[in-house]
């Protein structure tokens, strides 16, 4: 098989498609994806208000999967700049199931370590954290540790507004917990044992 | 009486306390009765659905679980299967897991399959998962909400501004329009607001961009910001937890970023149908916004008390360069590999 380029991807040459990971990301995403119907329309990425910080709009994106190149479509930071505002979903005339299809991406990019900043993954990694230990999210905590952990040097800008949202009652200081944790621990466990096979 | 369950979600008690104090002070005036779903958990956000399927929709479902256990007659909420949920976030994630485990079987099965591990079930289409002002607006029907207007808001330019998440990708046809609908003009002027058409009011604020990548945000906030300006509004009103932390307490750090100097309000519909319904602003939460929305009530006669101010940034040790504005690749590119 030639090596996709986006410049073949653009000139349609996918003559010796690979559609396995189309086949793989579609059976990923929650409900029916229709990600097979896209007719390469562009309405997405017309639509997208964060279009411009992406690699690819999510019509490159979809012209790359259906061309088997797994390695770009999981390194794009496409999947990481969506702001799940749906306006593409709506938009779109096929109907394709564009963000969570997005969903779908981060997920895999981050199995196979194929993301080119921790950032963004590592932010969605610790908001899990709280969520598996508490069962609420803990603005403060995520906020923190993130902050701590990624952008050091921004700490003594964020304080007047980090300090305004607390002494404005804005930012609980502890988290939250709640009471049948076991039950919660117990669902997620066997959860993550499931994976979508049909 | 009407009767709800009630979906509050993790912000509301938190960052969006002004949401749930002022959404309790007009329940009675409206003859509502929300009851709370017992031990209900995070809906996971936009998050836990990049992580992993089935747990992200196990954790949603739990929620939906829990909550027909409490609409049975017996316990005395009447019987209704409508979650209320004022959280737009909260309130897609939870309608669109009921879309999706009953568009695909198979995902219902596998989530199911996981509830059961914790002794829970949830049939796709059991509950009805609604918006507050869905409920506001349908149910309650805006003529009962004008008769409960006390000081009508006249003189108050206001856009309302609805965000995404909220009529979007709008699974259950509950919305007059994708892009452009009016439910939220419509209860503003209901009541007396001064309501400026707003093109912009179903744009992104950025979500969690502010969180890993500011600059991508700053531009979502910036073109919301301006255009309100632009059109003579003194204040935004929002439905959404996250539309309101994104436009309110990151203004500032935006205005920063390209040098502008906007000062737009942005309240919570709640607290505007509060102060109609001739509550105090105390009482609404009014006060605790970053934005003061003090100097535009003022000009309609509100006055909100003074609250603490958020004590001045520390000085700048000298010697220690600190970045006043973020490179633009800063928050992408350069975080550590």
């Amino acid at each position: 098989m030639p090596h996709m380029t986006d410049e073949r991807v653009r000139a349609g040459l996918t003559h010796e498609e690979d559609l396995s990971l189309l086949h793989e990301v579609s059976m990923k995403t929650a409900g029916v994806s229709r990600l097979e119907m896209c007719i390469q329309c562009g309405t997405c990425g017309g639509s997208c208000p964060a279009a411009k910080d992406m690699d690819h709009t999510p019509r490159m994106l979809f012209a790359m999967l259906r061309a088997g190149m797994r390695e770009e479509v999981l390194r794009s930071n496409t999947q990481w700049i969506c702001v799940s505002c749906y306006h593409c979903v709506v938009r779109c005339p096929q109907e394709v199931h564009i963000a969570d299809v997005m969903y779908t991406l981060k997920g895999m990019a981050i199995k196979e370590k194929l993301y080119e900043d921790s950032t963004a993954p590592d932010f969605s990694q610790t908001f899990v954290d709280m969520v598996e230990t508490y069962g609420r999210s803990f603005e403060m905590g995520l906020a923190s540790r993130h902050y701590l952990k990624h952008f050091p040097l921004r700490l003594p800008g964020m304080m007047p507004m980090g300090l305004g949202m607390i002494t404005k009652g804005r930012m609980a200081l502890m988290p939250k917990k709640i009471k049948q944790m076991d039950q919660l621990k117990k669902i997620l466990d066997h959860a993550k044992q499931l994976e979508m096979t049909s | 009486m009407n009767k709800y369950l009630l979906y509050p979600g993790c912000s509301m008690e938190s960052s969006a306390k002004a949401y749930m104090e002022s959404m309790n002070t007009i329940l009675e005036p409206l003859d509502l009765h929300f009851e709370e779903i017992d031990d209900w958990n995070c809906c996971g956000a936009t998050e836990y659905l990049g992580i992993n399927l089935i747990p992200a929709y196990s954790l949603i479902a739990r929620n939906l679980a829990l909550a027909t256990k409490q609409m049975h007659p017996a316990n005395g909420t009447g019987g209704t299967r409508t979650v209320v949920a004022p959280c737009s976030a909260c309130y897609l994630n939870l309608a669109k897991a009921d879309h999706y485990m009953n568009e695909r079987p198979s995902l219902g099965e596998k989530v199911n399959e996981a509830l059961a591990a914790g002794g829970l079930h949830y049939e796709a289409g059991t509950l009805d998962v609604r918006h507050l002002i869905d409920i506001l607006v349908y149910d309650v029907g805006l003529e009962k909400i004008r008769e409960a207007v006390v000081h009508p808001l006249t003189g108050l330019k206001v856009v309302p501004y609805m965000g995404c998440m909220l009529p979007r990708p709008d699974y259950q046809h509950r919305w007059s329009d994708h892009e452009h609908p009016t439910e939220l003009d419509d209860l503003l002027r209901a009541l007396g607001a001064d309501v400026i058409d707003y093109p912009l009011t179903t744009e992104c604020c950025g979500g969690h961009m502010t969180q890993i990548g500011p600059e991508t945000a700053f531009e979502l906030i910036r073109r919301l910001v301006a255009d309100a300006d632009e059109r003579g509004a003194q204040m935004m009103v929002t439905v959404c937890p996250m539309c309101q932390m994104n436009v309110d307490a990151y203004q500032n750090e935006m205005n920063n970023y390209f040098g502008t100097d906007y000062h737009i309000p942005i309240l919570f519909f709640t607290q505007l149908m509060g102060l109609a319904f001739g509550k105090e602003p105390g009482e609404l939460g009014i006060g605790v916004e970053l934005v003061s929305s003090r100097n535009v009530l003022a000009g309609i006669g509100v006055e909100v008390p003074v609250t603490q101010e958020p004590a001045a940034p520390r000085k700048k040790d000298e010697g220690l360069p600190m970045p006043r504005r973020w490179t633009k690749h800063e928050g992408r590119k350069e975080a550590v590999k």
